[in-house]
């Protein structure tokens, strides 16, 4: 099921007024950590609240459906959130609006999972954008983001910058890169952009001086051809652009992710597509096909995008076949393997994010769930008549058409 | 108890969600018209062409990537009559054949990959060819250069000499030399092998330059202290294997007529104590090898060889006295070739991967932009900016077909002498500027214009020694007519059988 990532505090104590919002971070009661203003000792039952006061937390954090009882004796700070955030625990990051109390989990240590949003603006408007555009001011977003940093932990694996176009404003965000480069050295940064910015070589010269060892720009190219680009992500002259880019980034030494997302549009010429990245841009670090996330705009354009993955597995084949033949490090994100032609398993990964990740009923007969993407619960879920449990005893039968 | 739900068969239609305006979504989105470039704002870029039949044409773009276009396609190309949606233009964008032109990509791309095509130009002359001695026990009617002699003071490379030499090769700007001995029989001088290595490898320390070794001997006097030498100093050994027995031993006679159990010994050894990997086998085709390619091919298999590199004869030094070179021409070669290429691919498709090694460099140059400096595959040359070669009496040759041809008097390829000459010297000599710049294929007749011209070479050694000159008339060129022969095939399989071109494609894999 999808995990509530938003919410609204039940209560909240203790917050001053001269600032509008926080960003704080949960420890366990016992937790020898050094401690940081931005600390909350989180506790789940009475008994818990006790000890951390005993403990001389000064901010406790309850996850707790009951009414919550604070001895009076307490004068810190205090956060209450129903019992559905139980999964929060202890060095996740949130964001927290003191007068409306909403929260916004920011970090969650436990999960390979993180992702920032950085910006709702973008200058793209694809037409299966799982996080549409929107046209205001929130450069606080990226403020929020500078004060969480401190407060992850340097052991994080990974850690994804989203948007919105991540470079709407430029010096701001490789400000916080640079940060990353400062606190998380050892943390794989993956920054999702289109791309366009950098073939201003300003943006590009800045990104390069970030030298985040593990850095890495997550780039979309939709097709080989300019104006079919150009169609799914609503932008004329984006293919130009995103193409320049590529070569300035790699033209520096940055490495460099191409995402391919599939639908209808982008599907039935994936073999050509695989097959001119192969050619043309084989230096690039990874290549991503990736399934479809059935939300945001992709709902609204469902009658134009929708396409049954059974009906492209084959050209999929045939782009990953181009990819590897070329030398290229090719994956397939978000799809089941009983949709995938078997030679091209190995290549498909368990890319869907946990927090919106699932299975359905049928998985549980099959063989492979263990390493099988399963499937996106965000949105309105869309299922290919190729869903089918993966067994032993299925391996001889074609899939049905 | 899992959250997602698969629906109950038959599959359900998705409803259309109208906004909360009552309005259609897709009205924020713009259709496909709306990106598309105006006809007047496109530009051609360069390419080659080639008619291929009575309505087919062969275009390849500026760094080689082919489509097939009918003439009417070609047409409307060349007129710019075509628009986004046709299908002509996203054939000939995706190619390179057009640009946007206010576009920036579609030209840097083709400019990356050009310049990543033309960087082996930045490893100048890595290879190093010493004949160490001219003197053979083997006398090959083919040969182009070697001596049955004893007299070792007359064919013998002298120590001094090979210092010069080493000086020269040292000098070369490539920070990785490849060092190899040729003959005669080099192993008939093996001291000054062991003189060579061992001073080359004390200056690879010294000056920082690596060093790789390779001898090309018959292998016949192949013993265990030159196994143990070449162990030691990472030596590999390459040799020549014609076939099976009667055709080995009948294109390379020596006393005894054992050339091919030598040999064939001689490489068992080798992959014992080397390494599978150390040891490699070239063959000549001759005359009596035309109808005996799969022989030829289950000869390598049975010495357990990962390939063979079909090679046609050259025209040079003994080869042309003895009229070995006229008995065959370039298509009676192309027939051995191809009848060869195919059945290697059915080898692969039996399950053993084997490569025709000559195939292998061709589509590395037809499906990658990897720079190949391989020497019949490049333009500028590779004589002298490829090799270097130092003769047993100290001249220095562009190439080593430049010595076989100065073995019969013609010292067009000669540029100077180790005693005299220094690596500047010999390498901005009147003789290799002139044979290297009269022979680019990126300006010649028929060569420009050829739509396989990005994965050639010039060959101005082979076109003096045929024709008289350095660049040669392509049409009555048999190297030519090889060359295109191959691609072409190359490109039918590559197109027409999808079992072989996925082998092929494996062997042009990085």
């Amino acid at each position: 099921m999808t995990l509530p990532l938003y919410g609204t505090a039940s209560l909240s104590a203790g917050f001053r007024s001269d600032k509008a919002r926080s960003v704080i971070r949960l420890r366990a009661v016992e937790s020898r950590a050094e401690g940081h203003a931005a600390d909350f000792a989180v506790a789940r039952t009475p008994n818990e609240i006790l000890r951390a006061m005993d403990a001389d937390w000064s901010s406790i954090f309850v996850v707790s459906d009951d009414s919550i009882n604070v001895p009076g004796t307490f004068n810190g700070r205090l956060i209450a959130v129903p019992q559905k955030y139980t999964y929060l625990a202890d060095g996740d990051v949130l964001g927290f609006d003191h007068s409306s109390r909403k929260f916004r989990t920011l970090f969650r240590r436990n999960s390979a999972h993180n992702s920032f949003l950085v910006t709702e603006r973008c200058n793209n408007y694809c037409l299966m954008c799982s996080q549409p555009p929107k046209d205001v001011d929130d450069r606080w977003i990226l403020r929020e983001i500078k004060e969480a940093l401190p407060l992850i932990d340097p052991a994080t694996g990974a850690l994804t910058f989203t948007g919105g176009e991540t470079l709407s404003d430029w010096e701001d965000f490789i400000a916080v890169l640079k940060e990353c480069r400062d606190r998380l050295p050892a943390t794989a940064i993956q920054v999702l952009t289109n791309g366009r910015a950098f073939a201003n070589s300003e943006i590009v010269d800045a990104w390069k001086d970030i030298r985040h060892p593990k850095l890495m720009a997550a780039i979309p190219v939709y097709a080989a051809v300019d104006h079919l680009h150009d169609h799914v992500v609503q932008a004329k002259g984006a293919f130009d652009e995103t193409i320049l880019g590529i070569l300035k980034l790699k033209d520096r030494g940055q490495r460099v992710e191409i995402r391919v997302v599939l639908h209808a549009l982008t599907a039935p010429i994936v073999e050509d597509t695989g097959q001119w990245i192969a050619r043309n841009l084989p230096f690039v670090d990874h290549v991503a096909l990736m399934g479809l996330e059935n939300t945001g705009f992709a709902i609204a354009n469902d009658a134009m995008l929708w396409m049954d993955p059974m009906d492209y597995a084959d050209g999929l084949a045939r782009a990953v076949d181009h990819l590897s033949a070329a030398g290229v490090n090719v994956s397939i994100y978000n799809l089941p393997k009983c949709v995938l032609p078997k030679s091209v398993w190995p290549h498909a990964v368990q890319s869907i994010s946990d927090w919106k990740n699932d299975f359905v009923d049928e998985c549980n007969r099959c063989d492979e769930k263990s390493t099988c993407s399963g499937f996106f619960t965000t949105g309105r879920p869309r299922f290919s008549r190729g869903v089918r449990a993966i067994t032993s005893s299925r391996h001889e039968l074609t899939p049905a058409v | 108890m899992s959250f997602l739900r698969l629906p109950s068969a038959p599959w359900p239609q998705t409803k259309k969600t109208p906004d909360k305006t009552g309005r259609s979504n897709m009205a924020r989105f713009l259709a496909p018209e709306a990106f598309s470039a105006a006809t007047e704002t496109l530009s051609l870029l360069p390419f080659n062409l080639k008619r291929t039949g009575t309505n087919q044409y062969l275009v390849a773009n500026l760094v080689g990537d082919f489509v097939r276009l009918t003439e009417d396609e070609l047409n409307r190309l060349i007129d710019l009559q075509i628009q986004p949606g046709d299908g002509l233009y996203e054939k000939a964008y995706s190619a390179h054949l057009i640009t946007g032109t206010n576009q920036n990509a579609q030209r840097q791309l083709l400019a990356l990959r050009l310049r990543s095509r033309m960087s082996f130009l930045r490893q100048v002359t890595p290879l190093h060819i010493f004949v160490v001695t001219l003197r053979c026990e083997h006398s090959c009617p083919y040969c182009q250069v070697s001596r049955q002699s004893t007299d070792r003071s007359r064919f013998d490379m002298s120590e001094e000499t090979a210092m010069r030499s080493l000086d020269i090769a040292f000098a070369s700007p490539s920070s990785r030399i490849k060092i190899e001995f040729q003959g005669g029989e080099p192993l008939l001088n093996f001291p000054l092998i062991r003189t060579i290595v061992s001073e080359a490898k004390e200056r690879s320390v010294s000056l920082g330059k690596k060093v790789d070794f390779v001898i090309a001997s018959n292998l016949a006097l192949l013993d265990d202290v030159v196994l143990e030498f070449c162990k030691l100093n990472d030596v590999l050994l390459s040799t020549s294997l014609d076939g099976p027995a009667d055709l080995h031993n009948k294109n390379r006679p020596r006393p005894g007529g054992n050339s091919h159990e030598l040999a064939t010994r001689g490489i068992r050894r080798a992959k014992e104590v080397l390494g599978p990997d150390r040891v490699g086998a070239l063959m000549t085709t001759t005359e009596a090898s035309l109808d005996r390619v799969d022989d030829i091919i289950d000869e390598y298999l049975q010495m357990d060889l990962d390939g063979i590199f079909l090679r046609p004869l050259s025209p040079f030094g003994f080869a042309v006295k003895t009229k070995q070179y006229q008995k065959y021409d370039a298509k009676k070669w192309l027939a051995f070739y191809e009848r060869g290429l195919r059945r290697i691919l059915e080898i692969n498709r039996q399950g053993r991967p084997f490569r025709e090694f000559y195939a292998a460099l061709i589509l590395t140059r037809m499906l990658s932009d990897r720079p190949i400096g391989y020497v019949d595959l490049r333009s500028p040359a590779g004589t002298g900016l490829g090799a270097l070669v130092y003769n047993y009496d100290g001249n220095v040759f562009a190439s080593d077909e430049g010595r076989m041809l100065a073995e019969t008097g013609d010292n067009a390829f000669k540029l100077g002498h180790v005693g005299q000459d220094s690596y500047q010297s010999l390498i901005l000599s009147d003789k290799l500027i002139g044979a290297i710049s009269s022979s680019l294929t990126q300006c010649a007749p028929e060569c420009s214009t050829c739509v396989y011209e990005s994965h050639c070479g010039a060959d101005p050694v082979y076109h003096h020694a045929t024709q008289g000159d350095a660049l040669g008339i392509k049409p009555l060129s048999a190297f030519c007519a090889r060359q295109k022969g191959i691609m072409g095939l190359l490109l039918d399989i590559l197109e027409n059988s999808p079992g072989d071109a996925a082998v092929l494609r494996r062997w042009a894999a990085p």
